[in-house]
């Protein structure tokens, strides 16, 4: 079973997003790297790229395939996880510690339209 | 609701499906079939058959028999390579080509006795082959039968394969030759397979299959399913059919010159394939390794000063090197081991250089 984490948001392409003040720190969920299997790499967007709620920011490379990265919320990149850059595996040990990048929120608004814990629990179980 | 022609399309399944289903496999379309993708892990199942031995259903293959007085003009016929006057037990690789020299689908022939022949195809190219072959019997005296439907067939693969073969097994093929076959009662058993390890094919009734299957898992041999069979022969520069080996790819472009045999008899294709010889070629398949770990994907562009010169066909992070790699197939002008090129990966550009298109070396027993 999938471990999610309570107090994030969560996106129907298995992102999550942590909020503190105006800055959101996102990342995947631990049904998606469970999904990916190994990770191999991880490619970043830079600092200070824009991202757009829906669309994509970059991509985790497992053995077998390239998926993207959608960004959950709108926002400037202020931070990204560099550590992923030379131990992508990470993102298996633990999902939800290490994270990809964080954003300066650009609408908070749009936390309203992801999921909380529970209705995502649910969401994986369909 | 699903229409007559969705049914019409559904994928075919296995004789070993539902213990895939019960190892927990990750099952994706593949071929035309329902395929284990993976059991444990893409990394620890190619890791497995590296080090020790694995076992994969590769029922999904197609087999064609070949018999009569022209069984062997009319393989050398539809076939690049030369099976003249060869022993009974030998295994042959080639390709099938069209005129233009594109390539059909490329297989096995066996030689299981004087105008008996057994063929091995690719599972995507049943239908095509099939009728490939029929329309180009003509004139032929040869009893062609598509029994891809009646085989089951498993792979065993790994240095510890000999050995799970005859304990676990209890089928002996210490003196079994590579690319050499035997039959015991009706089943088949060749030295072969297409992971770059010594290994051992099984092709026998569904019942037999199974069996086998139910005792080599249950000493302990490690499932391996379609993904680690990609990055196994991707590693050693095998061609899988539909990336490196196209219609519009020819063996001479893939560099697998060495299996189009143009000095024997008259075959499809051997006209253009000589003038790809002799002339050479527009495009070549070539490996390419990056700096960076950003991974090449099929279909992604390769890039010379800017503009596009050709596609990766195959690419992975390998697992036994930690490097970026793929095969591509480029402008010739552009293949020399050395030659810096660019591969475009999403939104960024990254640079590689052309290597051999071999990441690890084979280890067969010969």
């Amino acid at each position: 079973m999938a471990k999610v984490m309570e107090g994030l948001y969560y996106s129907e392409s298995h992102e999550w997003v942590r909020v503190e003040g105006n800055e959101g720190t996102i990342g995947i969920t631990d049904y998606a790297q469970n999904a990916l299997g190994n990770v191999v790499y991880v490619d970043l967007p830079e600092v200070d790229d824009e991202v757009e709620a829906g669309e994509e920011f970059g991509a985790v490379e497992s053995v077998k395939a390239a998926s993207d990265l959608y960004a959950p919320v709108s926002g400037t990149v202020i931070e990204v996880n560099e550590a992923l850059e030379n131990a992508p595996e990470l993102v298996n040990q633990d999902a939800y510690e290490n994270w990809i990048i964080k954003v300066e929120l650009s609408d908070k608004a749009e936390l309203e339209q992801l999921m909380d814990s529970k209705t995502y629990e649910e969401f994986c179980t369909k | 609701m699903v229409t007559e022609q969705e049914l019409e399309k559904k994928e075919k399944r296995t004789c070993l499906y539902d213990k895939h289903v019960a190892l927990g496999a990750l099952i994706s379309p593949f071929g035309g079939f329902e395929m284990p993708i993976q059991y444990a892990g893409i990394a620890l199942e190619h890791k497995a058959v590296r080090e020790k031995v694995g076992v994969f259903d590769v029922s999904h293959m197609g087999e064609v028999t070949v018999r009569g007085k022209d069984a062997e003009r009319y393989i050398q016929y539809i076939f690049t390579n030369d099976i003249a006057d060869a022993p009974i037990g030998k295994i042959y690789y080639g390709m099938m080509c069209q005129e233009d020299g594109g390539t059909v689908d490329d297989l096995l022939v066996y030689k299981m006795g004087e105008g008996d022949f057994f063929l091995v195809i690719n599972a995507a190219n049943i239908d095509k082959d099939w009728a490939w072959m029929q329309q180009h019997a003509e004139g032929f005296e040869v009893d062609l039968q598509n029994v891809s439907d009646f085989y089951g067939q498993i792979a065993v693969q790994g240095p510890e394969s000999e050995y799970v073969m005859e304990t676990v097994l209890g089928i002996p093929c210490s003196e079994l030759l590579f690319y050499t076959v035997k039959t015991i009662g009706d089943v088949i058993v060749s030295r072969t397979g297409y992971t770059g390890e010594d290994g051992f094919e099984i092709y026998a009734s569904v019942d037999y299959i199974r069996s086998c299957w139910d005792k080599l898992i249950e000493a302990g041999v490690q499932p391996c399913g379609l993904g680690c069979r990609d990055t196994l022969r991707f590693e050693v520069g095998l061609p899988l059919y539909g990336d490196e080996l196209t219609e519009e790819i020819s063996p001479i472009m893939a560099g697998l010159g060495i299996f189009v045999k143009l000095d024997k008899t008259d075959f499809i294709g051997r006209e253009a394939l000589l003038q790809q010889k002799t002339e050479g070629v527009a495009k070549k398949l070539v490996g390419i390794e990056l700096a960076d770990k950003a991974i090449p994907r099929h279909g992604y562009v390769v890039l010379k000063d800017g503009q596009p010169i050709g596609e990766v066909t195959t690419g992975y992070h390998t697992l036994s090197s930690d490097k970026s790699v793929c095969m591509a197939l480029i402008d010739s002008k552009w293949a020399a081991l050395g030659t810096v090129v660019f591969i475009q990966i999403r939104k960024k550009v990254f640079e590689g250089r052309v290597v051999k298109k071999k990441f690890y070396e084979k280890h067969y027993k010969k």
